[in-house]
């Protein structure tokens, strides 16, 4: 089987498999105040410890979390009530067209019931959202904007954001930005110190930690009201027994990624350019959207095309049918394949926005799954391009 | 075969898949996502446009062990049966919308995408008898009379046949309930979707409205041409309707009343008595022969003209694309836009499907 689809969920690492079964045979509620919850708590503190350390912020900034998406909830949600609650004006909220549906059905959400009101910051033509698109967006009126979000890295064409100079503007403004840096860990240097952001969000399964655990970094400064109440065990921010195996694993997994960053971003570079030289030879017309391929500001593990004339639909599902497993970017609840709006924000079409594949390598990646797609990609194609669109709309019938 | 299995999420689908699965073809399984807004569990399952309905299919194609997509076909089916549906309305004529999606959509615009990714054939649950003999398809109706769909796919042409597998034609549809349970189908107890799946509240009228807008018009007595009341629209009639005409008073024999004909343009609608609603003759065209043969000559045959019922005895001539049928007793509730279906009766292998064509006009 050939894995093209790290983006979507990657391995989990040996060493965090490890982590996690160690701790997961030993019992204690790390709130609980005898020794079993004590040795309990110690694993959850130096968890915090070891992610802080990697990801440059203090060990008071991390909320552990269930992931990517409660992260994404607790800072968009948390904030904007805070911020709101404040100050009655502050209801508008920046927030990139590219972000994540994390992101964007929870300031949806926050319009259709909380009464905000969103800014939507465009994007240019290879998905990256600009300094001065967010100056202009706050220059409007800085004194209604509650706060700010915009993806660090992003999930469908891997173009990474200049998020420092983004918070740079927004602290000009005195607005929290909030970053979802899930895609990016592992990928980029990630510091919350030195970004200037809020708000950051980060998961375990994406960097080769196990599902359902990540974190929240909240800056001290930063006033957010929670989602879950509870026992408060997460700064009061977040309630929920602590998930200590998880947490354990998450935090070895955090650490690697970091420390092996650079060693594992020239591997992964390397057959990322494999694959598209690969892409380009076998498909002559293949788009690579984003970035161009040698830009720094690009994630290493993403390559995403657009194929003219064919469905990603029809491509996934023949090339599942060789073993090769990619993606057509993003999903909706029932399974189907709509048009991008990445790709949409970027400006295509929504006929180009379906036909296109993302093809995400991580670190079990190896020059065999790039050889095995340039064996299969022609026919694929080919084969996907008889098909056409049909489906999505009346071809034209005896031409 | 490599082989598509349409699965809806129902039993039937299910069951059907399954079988090809065991007849040792190679099987995908597709659910189409037909509604552009699907409906969500609270909105309940009916019809096959659910995200429930798309998880049921998933759930079954996991037991089978195939291959599971889900194909977005929502523009398709939206320009090819819903705006048909609405525009046959509004054009005073009552259509089938399920015989459309089965022309339009399943063994159209699915079978091309089939053919086209490298498969032979598209599987579905269907109830009818379907048998290629040296490339001619015989259609055939079900060996379950009381689920018998063969009037719903004899609008495919012969070409559509000989890509499409039918594999619960042989069954009845308590043995195709039994066979799910067996297999640990989930699906097996889930109950048949009635209705149109687009109209998830089952009020066509109410649809139709909002689509379409009032159109205001009169009810007329056919005989004497009398304005008997007002109403909003002919899309809210089908020939042989004889509830919610609106009428306040009763005809001067006491006789209840029903619509006879509908006028899209001048918006009339004009009612009487049963007597006036029976139909011996019928005209038809867009004729389609799904063995290939069209009449030779007069034919005798059983006409019907409706998915369940209004079948009668006829003599059927055809002349190129259309077909002129003499009928032994008549039928009433015969609407211009539904579909003629011809059979030859055959009590033990099940009647067979010599054509069928467009109802135009009736006398």
């Amino acid at each position: 089987m050939t894995y093209l689809d790290h983006a979507a969920t990657t391995p989990m690492s040996p060493a965090a498999i490890a982590a996690m079964t160690d701790a997961m045979s030993t019992v204690g509620n790390a709130s609980s105040l005898h020794s079993s919850g004590r040795r309990a708590r110690r694993v959850v503190e130096e968890a915090r410890e070891a992610v802080a350390e990697a990801l440059d912020a203090r060990p008071s900034e991390v909320i552990f979390t269930g992931g990517g998406t409660e992260s994404d909830n607790l800072a968009v949600k948390g904030i904007y009530w805070a911020r709101r609650d404040a100050d009655a004006r502050r209801r508008r909220i920046l927030v990139s067209a590219v972000e994540h549906h994390a992101v964007l059905d929870t300031v949806t959400w926050l319009a259709d019931h909380e009464g905000a009101e969103l800014t939507w910051l465009e994007v240019d033509a290879a998905g990256r959202v600009h300094p001065e698109t967010v100056r202009a967006a706050l220059a409007e009126e800085p004194g209604d904007v509650a706060l700010a979000t915009v993806m660090w890295a992003n999930n469908e064409v891997g173009t990474v954001n200049p998020v420092a100079d983004i918070a740079a503007v927004c602290a000009e403004y005195d607005v929290p930005l909030h970053t979802d840096a899930v895609q990016a860990v592992g990928g980029v240097d990630v510091g919350f110190a030195a970004s200037g952001a809020q708000a950051l969000t980060v998961t375990g399964h994406k960097i080769g930690g196990p599902y359902g655990v990540g974190a929240l970094l909240l800056d001290r400064s930063a006033s957010c009201l929670p989602l879950l109440h509870g026992g408060g065990q997460e700064r009061e921010v977040r309630s929920g027994t602590l998930d200590v195996p998880g947490i354990h694993a998450f935090a070895t997994a955090v650490s690697a990624a970091v420390e092996h960053r650079r060693d594992s971003a020239d591997h992964v570079t390397k057959l990322r350019d494999d694959l598209i030289a690969a892409v380009r030879a076998e498909v002559p017309d293949a788009v690579l959207n984003g970035l161009p391929a040698e830009s720094p500001d690009r994630l290493p593990g993403i390559a995403h095309f657009t194929f003219p004339g064919c469905a990603g639909d029809s491509l996934l599902m023949l090339l599942d049918a060789k073993g090769i497993e990619c993606s057509t970017g993003s999903a909706c609840t029932a399974g189907v394949a709509e048009p991008s709006h990445v790709l949409t924000a970027m400006g295509a079409d929504a006929t180009a926005a379906r036909g296109s594949l993302r093809f995400s390598l991580g670190h079990t990646s190896t020059r065999d799954d790039v050889d095995a797609l340039a064996r299969e990609l022609r026919g694929v194609v080919d084969r996907a391009r008889q098909a056409g669109l049909s489906g999505m709309r009346k071809q034209k019938q005896e031409a | 075969m490599r082989v598509l299995a349409a699965m809806s999420g129902g039993v039937d689908s299910a069951v059907a898949a399954a079988r090809a699965v065991e007849a040792g073809h190679d099987v995908t399984g597709v659910h189409l996502a037909l509604s552009a807004k699907p409906g969500t569990l609270r909105t309940g399952a009916r019809g096959c446009c659910t995200i429930e309905d798309s998880r049921d299919a998933r759930r079954a194609a996991d037991i089978l062990g195939i291959p599971f997509y889900v194909w977005d076909f929502a523009e398709r089916f939206t320009e090819e049966v819903v705006e048909t549906f609405v525009g046959e309305y509004a054009a005073g004529r009552t259509p089938n919308p399920c015989v459309t999606c089965n022309e339009k959509i399943k063994f159209e615009a699915l079978l091309e995408k089939a053919i086209a990714l490298g498969f032979d054939a598209v599987c579905t649950g269907h109830y009818a008898r379907l048998s290629v003999v040296d490339g001619v398809p015989e259609l055939r109706r079900s060996a379950d009379e009381s689920k018998d769909q063969s009037y719903v796919l004899a609008s495919l042409t012969p070409e559509q046949l000989r890509h499409a597998m039918f594999p619960l034609g042989g069954s009845r549809k308590p043995d195709v309930r039994a066979e799910a349970a067996e297999r640990g189908l989930a699906v097996a107890e889930k109950p048949d979707s009635h209705d149109i799946c687009f109209i998830p509240d089952g009020d066509t009228k109410k649809f139709l409205e909002s689509r379409l807008g009032e159109r205001p018009g009169d009810l007329v007595d056919a005989e004497t041409g009398a304005v008997l009341g007002k109403h909003t629209g002919v899309h809210g009639f089908t020939v042989g309707q004889r509830k919610g005409l609106g009428i306040d008073a009763p005809a001067p024999d006491g006789r209840p009343r029903y619509v006879l004909s509908l006028e899209p343009v001048s918006g009339t609608v004009k009612v009487g008595s049963s007597d006036e609603l029976a139909v011996s003759r019928i005209d038809a065209d867009r004729a389609i022969w799904p063995s290939q043969r069209p009449l030779d000559g007069p034919t005798e045959c059983v006409v019907q003209v409706r998915a369940h019922g209004g079948m009668a005895p006829a003599v059927a001539e055809a002349d190129g694309d259309e077909v002129r049928m003499s009928l032994r007793e008549p039928l009433t509730g015969v609407a211009p836009g539904q579909v003629a279906v011809l059979y030859r009766p055959d009590a033990d292998e099940g009647d067979v499907v010599l054509g069928s064509a467009k109802i135009a006009a009736t006398a």
